[in-house]
């Protein structure tokens, strides 16, 4: 069993300690303060991503608005989900490390929401959606009695009853199909991997009838599922236990993946991916799970198809998703602090790519740098980088730089998975070479 | 039970009804005995006596020689290219689709591997559909985009059709989970074939189902072949129903329609007290594995026409039928005559059906509504941006006209998962 080890407050650079980085100007980054509207894609109209949910319930939620949030029910009732006040206006996402505008209206406003740890986070955000809708239930490997092995559903299964939270023998490939046959009939069930790179067994199950059945069956069946699980590279877990998943599904057609990296949109994904009727892998990381974070009190559902502005800048477009968020952002500070100015953005969503945020940075910043943990390989970065290499060839004044991990099994030993990954130290070289 | 005779048109329907009418067919239960008795694993087996009424017997005709001329249809269409790509027919094994119908109803959950033509048809798929899907036309009931593989009647409770050897049992126990979750006293019948039965997902998925007492019934269609392969150099053991070990078996002669009805109800009402049960098939399928196997290099033309003349399940049932008097050889001929024009009819006008729209390759990727964001000329009621959605959304939208108007200033792009024009609307 492999719990992650405590990291009390955020992603303090414990691994990435003074023996890694020559600079020792900065400190270990605080825990991002969290956006309190999620952020609107440019300064200029407001886009509402409607959802249309076409079950009989026939609510739509409007996920962002530009002054509020709420839910409107069919019938024409309202229902507030935030308070209405207009103060709470979108703004640019200042969660940042060096902040362009200040956070103080964003923050006086606000009402003081709660603080707590990324699982917690999931697990509320599984939670609501589990009392909303009687239709939700989780399948997995010890998700029920022992209440989860990253204690995402621990208290749902004395809750909610044996077959809402099932704990499943160890057969991923089918308890996925089972998965997929349940969601068939209506149900919306959650699977989780224990460790995503276990879900490799199942890859059958998710790439013909996960991905597939929408589509040959002509529409009459919807697969409305989340597959979950935490991936990437731990602390030496070994070569099978590191696995980068997105890689392999992301040409599944059907399927939406999305990539969770802070408590606050940890918990807006999951719920998203619940009410969403497309089947949706959502990737977490395992270092990740004690992240800890303020998030709002109300509810809120995050877009899956959209990116989040972490900080914005002038010089550079970092694209990130997951635990590299974090290497990046510490990397911000020693470029902030040698005079760049690079705009980090956090993809959020690996299937599809938002390629409307990621669009409108390059047109201003006309640099690509790409931070992932995938394999080099045909890895995310590297659809990425064919994407935006398709779409604004022209806005690009240098070729696209894309960092990921090696192409190598993750080894064991602790220095030598330090390499496997991207380090800060890569990062700050990698955009100074670019910026020149 | 009379779901395909209640689809003929009216011309044909008057002339076996007529001849059922003159006839004066008494609706007394006729008592027929099954071929041989049933193999019981870890269960008491059901008696050999199964009720039937005159009835239903024509009806069991009927159907099969539907089946059998469908399947035969579509061999000649194959061999004449209008169907392509793999083509898997069922023609010998009609009994085990006949008969299970006849045990359970439209509620109940069937899902099989890629021989589904006419289970399809067994489960309330009209002709048409099957064969503008075979020929890949818009009128399939995939909408052309699944093949022979790939039926689905979500209305009928079937669940297709899969392409993957053994990936539908996993699937069949989700259908029994969600039924079991739902509460609501129904089956479900996972199909898979001897090839299949040395999957492991057969043996996780039959673990989960006894370990949660799901109302699941794998049924095994033993035609012994596995593609190319003879079960006996397939398996260890070719006792299939014997394979659940804790899990009760049943093995049934799977050319006896009124054998595999006796052995379905037996097993549904099972299934809803105690939980899985294998039902064994055993059947022949009379074709090879597919349109691209002879079927005689692994077999001999001898051991398909002696099974063809001893157990086939047309003639069975046609023997029945003739010995209680039922109809006399002209009617049945007659009968069939009758359905060879249906299938005849039915091919003709799935050939005027037009092949896809281009626009199709896009649609039913992902379920639209989901992330997409509403184009602000929908708002203008403007129909010709409402054809990218389906009816039912665009109804949806029109009744939440009021609503819609929140959402007052969105930006129109289409954004979302359907994003095939990105780069032509991108600012």
């Amino acid at each position: 069993m492999w719990l992650c080890s405590p990291l009390i407050h955020s992603y303090s650079s414990t691994s990435l300690s003074s023996r890694h980085r020559p600079n020792r100007h900065n400190p270990p980054p605080s825990p991002p303060p969290h956006p309190l509207t999620p952020p609107p894609r440019s300064s200029f109209s407001v886009k509402v991503a409607c959802l249309i949910d076409l079950s009989s319930n026939l609510e739509v939620h409007c996920i962002e608005r530009k002054t509020s949030f709420f839910f409107i029910h069919c019938d024409g009732s309202l229902t507030s989900g935030l308070n209405l006040s207009n103060s709470r206006s979108a703004r640019l996402s200042t969660n940042a490390v060096a902040t362009k505008q200040d956070n103080v209206t964003a923050s006086t406003a606000s009402k003081p929401g709660h603080e707590l740890l990324l699982f917690e986070a999931l697990r509320e955000g599984l939670e609501e959606e589990m009392e909303r809708d009687p239709r939700v239930c989780v399948m997995g490997e010890d998700v029920g009695h022992y209440g989860g092995s990253y204690k995402v559903t621990k208290g749902l299964a004395p809750k909610y009853g044996d077959l809402r939270v099932l704990d499943t023998p160890i057969a991923e490939n089918s308890f996925t199909g089972m998965a997929i046959g349940a969601a068939m009939t209506g149900l919306r069930p959650i699977v989780e991997g224990m460790n995503m790179g276990f879900l490799l067994l199942a890859f059958n199950q998710i790439s013909n009838n996960c991905g597939m059945l929408h589509y040959t069956s002509g529409g009459q069946f919807k697969i409305p599922i989340v597959i979950r699980g935490p991936g990437g590279v731990g602390r030496q877990l070994g070569a099978e236990h590191s696995q980068r998943l997105e890689s392999y599904f992301q040409s599944i057609p059907g399927i939406q993946m999305v990539a969770c990296s802070t408590p606050y949109n940890a918990k807006g994904l999951m719920k998203a991916a619940i009410r969403s009727d497309n089947p949706v892998i959502l990737f977490e990381h395992v270092l990740l799970y004690n992240l800890k974070e303020r998030i709002p009190d109300e509810e809120y559902v995050l877009n899956l198809e959209e990116a989040e502005m972490v900080r914005p800048g002038e010089h550079v477009t970092i694209l990130t998703y997951s635990r590299m968020r974090y290497h990046v952002m510490q990397a911000a500070k020693t470029l902030v602090n040698k005079g760049y100015d690079p705009e980090v953005i956090d993809i959020r969503s690996l299937k599809p790519f938002d390629l409307y945020t990621i669009g409108n940075s390059v047109k201003k910043t006309h640099r690509v740098v790409i931070v992932e943990e995938c394999m080099r390989t045909g890895g995310i970065g590297a659809s990425l980088t064919a994407s935006i290499n398709e779409n604004f060839h022209d806005y690009l004044d240098a070729p696209i730089v894309c960092l990921s991990s090696q192409d190598v099994p993750t080894p064991y030993a602790g220095t030598l998975e330090e390499w496997t990954v991207v380090q800060p130290a890569q990062i700050v070289a990698a955009v100074e070479q670019l910026c020149r | 039970m009379a779901q395909l005779t209640r689809r003929t048109t009216a011309l044909q329907k008057t002339l076996s009804a007529a001849i059922l009418s003159t006839r004066h067919l008494s609706t007394s239960p006729i008592t027929v005995e099954t071929s041989v008795p049933f193999t019981a694993h870890n269960i008491d087996p059901p008696s050999r006596s199964v009720e039937t009424t005159p009835q239903e017997l024509l009806t069991f005709y009927r159907d099969m020689a539907l089946m059998r001329r469908m399947e035969i249809a579509a061999d000649s269409l194959y061999k004449s290219k209008l169907i392509r790509g793999f083509c898997h027919l069922y023609d010998g094994q009609e009994a085990v689709a006949v008969g299970m119908e006849a045990a359970i109803t439209k509620k109940d959950c069937i899902i099989t591997a890629y021989r589904d033509h006419c289970i399809f048809l067994g489960r309330g798929g009209t002709l048409l559909e099957a064969f503008a899907e075979l020929m890949g036309r818009k009128d399939g009931c995939s909408k052309g985009k699944g093949g022979s593989m790939h039926f689905y009647k979500k209305e009928g409770g079937f669940y297709g059709g899969h392409g993957i050897v053994g990936a539908q049992i996993p699937l069949g126990c989700g259908l029994a989970f969600a039924q079991k979750y739902s509460k609501d006293e129904n089956v479900t019948f996972a199909m898979y074939g001897d090839g299949a039965a040395n999957q492991g997902q057969l043996f996780e998925a039959l673990n989960m189902a006894a370990l949660w007492d799901l109302p699941a019934i794998l049924v095994c269609e033993n035609n012994h072949y596995g593609m190319g392969t003879a079960e006996w150099r397939a398996a260890k053991s070719p006792a299939y129903y014997k394979r659940g070990d804790y899990v009760p078996g049943l093995k049934v002669d799977g050319m006896d329609a009124f054998a595999v009805k006796q052995a379905c109800k037996f097993a549904k009402e099972h299934a809803l007290k105690n939980g899985p049960i294998i039902l064994e098939m055993d059947t022949y399928r009379y074709h090879g594995h597919s349109m691209s196997d002879p079927g005689s290099t692994y077999r001999t033309r001898d051991e398909i026409s002696g099974v063809r003349q001893e157990r086939d399940p047309i003639e069975r049932i046609r023997k029945l039928i003739l010995s209680h008097d039922l109809a006399t050889e002209k009617e049945l001929k007659d009968t069939e005559k009758e359905v060879r024009k249906e299938v005849d009819e039915a091919i003709a006008k799935a050939k005027e059906s037009p092949l896809p729209d281009p626009s199709e390759l896009f649609t039913n990727v992902y379920v639209k509504g989901y992330g997409v964001e509403l184009n602000k000329s929908l708002l203008e009621l403007d129909l010709t941006n409402l054809s990218r959605f389906s009816v039912e959304q665009s109804l949806v939208l029109f009744s939440n006209i009021k609503l819609t108007l929140l959402v007052i200033d969105c930006i129109s792009q289409s954004f979302g998962a359907d994003r095939k024009e990105l780069r032509a609307v991108l600012p």
